[in-house]
């Protein structure tokens, strides 16, 4: 069985005045049908940005994408067109996400109509009330505008968007961290059920491994650019390999309070490094407790320590 | 710096070209010629071998790219060529009218700067008093009053009630200043209330934004003269944006005073204008729109100069 | 699946219930704008209704009646034709409302499609449009304007198109540097991720949502546009007689004749500034109402 995503060598580095942004830098991976990837890493990692290049909203600057199949980097405008339909995705800021000038129902309906999937205006009425109910909303709300809505609201509008498109993948780019606590587990249970209800694939980009730790089939932890590390939710939790991701999973509150006194803090020390700028050697050397000499000078590749547990650490196996 | 220098008049050149290029086109896609013009006044037909005589003559004949290229080169060579219409060398043409012109401008800017300035200041330290509203509707009328109308009621009220005219033809200031004057302050001062009401506002709201800032609210300071003196060193800054609509105004007036001038009856470059597109006067038409064209450039490039002096990062950018 | 907090709602407004507040405030907190805007319907009301309200025909010359100074038969008195200056300046006010607005929307609408589409696409096709709005630039208004008129002639149709074509690279560059903020919005990159056509988006996503900059364009464009307008007739290459237009009215015997028929140089003059200043007073203040952002500029 092919995957239905794979991402290989993927670099995107952007022009700037000062230099050049190395934003996204070799990242590889890939997603089966029906599961759901976690793409967790700190704020300015080049998460965004992988999502961005997989979505072809930036053209990348090497590597290959391949969505069933089809290499999507060397595709012209038109063809591209077609491939769009069946991958979405999420935003992350529900208040910019969708056009302040359309209601909630041209918003839906739209992409129905563009791409033909459904025929006549009261079909597609309907369909949109099908959409609204399936995402928790009213038939009422398509006649909204965006601000008459909460953030939890519109957010569940941008996914009913999504899923008007009928896609195979969506990425869901850190789709809840705008949204107040207590509304966020209602998110990710929607974005849960409605996977086993329509097969969805997702790539889900998070800032901390506590949000993707429900959703998440397996778990890739970004940093600089570059993956440190990828296994499955139980290893990745279990049996962390790479020092960047032991020190994520540290700042994760654990729900039993004897344990969460008990254990060991990791607190990195230092600001993440510029991307303009990246360290030599490992990315992470400057800010990891264990680093080496070697560390300074040789860049660590991902490589599997287990099947399907990958690190990018020289000191993986000791530490 | 100079490295700016240079990269900014690299800039200016290709839209020089450009507008270069288009007036060219521009003037050839207007319908009729201009031998045809100058022989439409014979009523008793011209042969078809003294038109084509008369085009050879002015190199009409000659296919569109051959003309487009002797123009170029003429320009590339700084050469303007020689007026159609009358045979005379273009920059004696464009002389005394660039002159008057230019002095009107000159004039208006003068009376403008000394109307805004003060005005915009006293509407921002007073804001939303009565003296604010004054100020502003003083200048939305400026903004709305045309200047053609304007000086057709100086001319009214001097007519009517000083019985005097100014003088009909143009003195240049260097031979009877006196005569000068009289003469060109109606045009100045009719163009000079418009002008001055841009500034204004444009004062009044850099003014504004100077008084917003911390230093200045948290000095508390309760008169006039107070908060003009603790503000002084911060205008200079926020002064860039008038300056920069003083000077923009001022390129546009070296072709925009057409209609004044046509209302006190002065030979400027405006009505220079007209006459030779009335005329289909390709040459002149073409040194005239890219003197002006090349005027606005120039003061936007000694307006961008001072920014970057003002403000090292706009180098950078 | 819990939805509690689906339901906690903002209150639901109309559209018509919004623009009523918005309207309400409006004349509330801007009085002069109201004022403004108050004399702009009046001078589309008396545009729509000058043939019913004029007391004479327009073009009716009379030579019974030449030069007559204000009376109660010509209240504004006569011009050298003999025909009523208030009749035509009610009539004119048809054409600077028709010039006005039809060459204030085209220019702005345009203008707006050509600065969005410039902030949309970036890079060398950005770089290539402002190139071109910068020459179009360099010409003042009024020059460009007679360039067009001399290339297309006079008549109405051809002076709104002069007048059209310098306004389109000024709304331009004001739509091009709102729009390059729109173009970042998630919305955009949704619309485009959705697999839309660039003209789509262009024009259902990003332009509608210039909507504040583009009205202070149009109102601005306004009474620049009765302006030009006026300034393009006086010199005799605008709209021609015998059409009722202010600017033509101030042309040629105005001037001749201003020490013995002044009301012929002051009343069409009035018409134009009046008129003027109401757009740009309303204009004003709708700007400060749309947009606080802009509010000292
Ligand atoms: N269009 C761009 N131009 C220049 N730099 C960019 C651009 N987009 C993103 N970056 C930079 O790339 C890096 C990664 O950004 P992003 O992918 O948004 O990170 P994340 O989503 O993980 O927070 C950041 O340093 C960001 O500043
Ligand atoms: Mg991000």
């Amino acid at each position: 069985m092919t995957a239905l995503l794979e991402v290989k060598n993927l670099v995107k580095h952007f022009e700037v005045s000062r230099g050049l942004v190395r934003a996204v830098d070799g990242v590889s991976f890939s997603l089966e049908k029906g599961e759901t990837l976690g793409l967790v890493g700190e704020s300015g990692c080049g998460k965004t940005t992988t999502g961005r290049c997989i979505l072809q909203l930036e053209r990348a600057t090497s590597g290959s994408i391949l969505f069933e199949g089809r290499e999507l980097t060397t595709l012209d405008q038109s063809e591209l067109r077609a491939v769009r339909r069946k991958m979405q995705v999420i935003f992350q800021d529900p208040y910019s996400s969708l056009n302040p000038r359309m209601t909630v129902g041209q918003i839906i309906a739209e992409p129905l109509a563009v791409h033909g999937i459904v025929r006549g205006s009261a079909a597609r009425a309907a369909r949109v009330k099908d959409l609204l109910s399936r995402v928790g909303l009213l038939p009422a709300h398509a006649r909204r505008y965006p601000h008459e809505m909460s953030g939890g609201q519109r957010q569940r509008v941008g996914i009913a968007r999504a899923l008007a498109m009928e896609p195979s993948l969506i990425i869901c780019d850190e789709p809840v961290s705008a949204l107040d606590v207590s509304i966020q587990a209602q998110i990710i249970n929607l974005l849960e059920d409605l996977q086993s209800e329509f097969g969805l694939t997702y790539l889900f980009i998070a800032h901390d491994l506590a949000v993707v730790r429900h959703i998440s089939d397996r778990v890739a932890v970004m940093y600089l650019g570059k993956i440190a590390e990828m296994a499955d939710r139980k290893t990745i939790y279990d049996n962390p390999r790479h020092p960047y991701t032991k020190a994520l999973l540290s700042a994760v509150p654990i729900p039993d309070p004897e344990l969460e006194m008990k254990r060991e803090r990791i607190v990195l020390g230092g600001e993440v490094p510029s991307p303009l700028n990246p360290p030599s050697g490992c990315v992470f050397h400057p800010r990891c407790p264990i680093a080496v000499e070697r560390c300074t000078h040789e860049i660590p590749v991902l490589r599997d320590l287990t099947p399907g547990h990958g690190a990018a650490c020289h000191l993986a196996e000791i530490a | 710096m100079t490295k700016y220098i240079i990269k900014r008049l690299l800039l200016m050149i290709p839209t020089l070209l450009g507008v270069a290029v288009l007036i060219f086109f521009l003037m050839r896609v207007v319908p009729g010629d201009i031998v045809e013009l100058r022989f439409s006044g014979e009523t008793s037909g011209v042969s078809k071998e003294t038109l084509a005589i008369e085009r050879a003559r002015l190199g009409l004949d000659k296919p569109l790219w051959h003309q487009f290229v002797t123009y170029m080169t003429g320009l590339a060579r700084f050469d303007l060529g020689t007026s159609m219409w009358t045979g005379a060398p273009i920059h004696e043409e464009i002389k005394l009218r660039f002159a008057l012109t230019l002095q009107v401008a000159i004039m208006s800017t003068i009376i403008a700067v000394l109307l805004a300035i003060p005005l915009g200041v006293l509407a921002a330290l007073k804001q939303d008093t009565w003296v604010d509203y004054s100020v502003r509707i003083f200048s939305i009328a400026g903004l709305a009053t045309p200047s053609f109308w304007l000086g057709i009621l100086f001319i009214l009220v001097l007519l009517v009630f000083f019985k005097w005219l100014p003088p009909m033809v143009y003195t240049p200031f260097w031979v009877n200043p006196w005569q000068n004057m009289l003469q060109l302050i109606w045009p100045a001062l009719a163009v000079g209330y418009r002008y001055s009401a841009v500034a204004t506002r444009m004062t009044r709201s850099a003014m504004l934004e100077v008084l917003r800032e911390d230093y200045i609210r948290t000095a508390r300071a309760k008169g006039l003269w107070q908060k003009l003196i603790l503000t002084r060193h911060a205008l200079k800054n926020a002064m860039l944006p008038v300056l920069t609509v003083i000077a923009l105004e001022f390129a546009f007036l070296m072709g925009g005073l057409v209609v004044t001038e046509q209302v006190f009856n002065l030979n400027g470059l405006g009505l220079l204008f007209v006459e030779s597109v009335a005329h289909r006067d390709y040459t002149l038409t073409q040194a005239l729109v890219l003197l002006v064209a090349a005027s606005f450039i120039v003061v936007n490039f000694l307006v961008d100069l001072a920014y970057a002096w003002i403000d090292p990062r706009i180098r950078f950018r | 699946m819990a939805t509690v907090e689906t339901f906690a709602d903002v209150p639901e407004a109309s559209a018509a219930a919004r623009w009523r507040t918005f309207v309400v405030d409006f004349c509330r907190q801007r009085p002069l704008g109201a004022i403004g805007a108050a004399v702009v319907l009046l001078n589309l009301v008396v545009a729509a209704l000058a043939n019913v309200i004029s007391p004479y025909d327009p073009l009716a010359t009379d030579y019974g009646a030449m030069l007559a100074a204000p009376s109660r038969a010509h209240w504004l008195g006569t011009d050298a034709f003999g025909r009523d200056v208030l009749t035509r300046i009610l009539y004119g006010s048809r054409t600077a409302m028709l010039v006005g607005f039809s060459c204030a929307f085209i220019g702005a609408t345009l203008g707006a499609v050509i600065g969005v589409t410039s902030a949309y696409f970036g890079g060398k096709v950005d770089l290539l449009i402002q190139r071109v709005m910068d020459i179009f630039l360099s010409f003042p208004l009024i020059i460009l304007a007679l360039a067009v008129v001399a290339m297309l002639g006079t008549g109405l149709e051809n002076v709104i198109a002069a007048i059209t074509v310098p306004m389109i690279p000024r709304a331009a560059l004001v739509a091009r540097s709102s729009a390059l903020a729109i173009r970042e919005m998630p919305y955009v990159d949704a619309a485009r991720a959705a697999g839309f056509r660039h003209g789509r988006i262009i024009l259902r996503h990003m332009s509608p949502n210039v909507m504040a900059p583009y009205l202070i364009m149009l109102t601005a464009f306004l009474g620049q546009a009765i302006l030009l307008e006026a300034s393009l007739s006086f010199l005799g290459l605008g709209v021609s007689e015998p059409t009722p237009a202010w600017g033509l009215m101030l042309r040629g015997a105005a001037v001749q004749f201003a020490e013995s028929a002044p009301w012929m140089a002051i009343f069409p003059g009035l018409a134009i500034s009046l008129a003027v200043f109401a757009f740009n007073l309303f204009g004003d203040s709708l700007r400060d109402a749309l947009d606080p952002r802009l509010r000292t500029q």
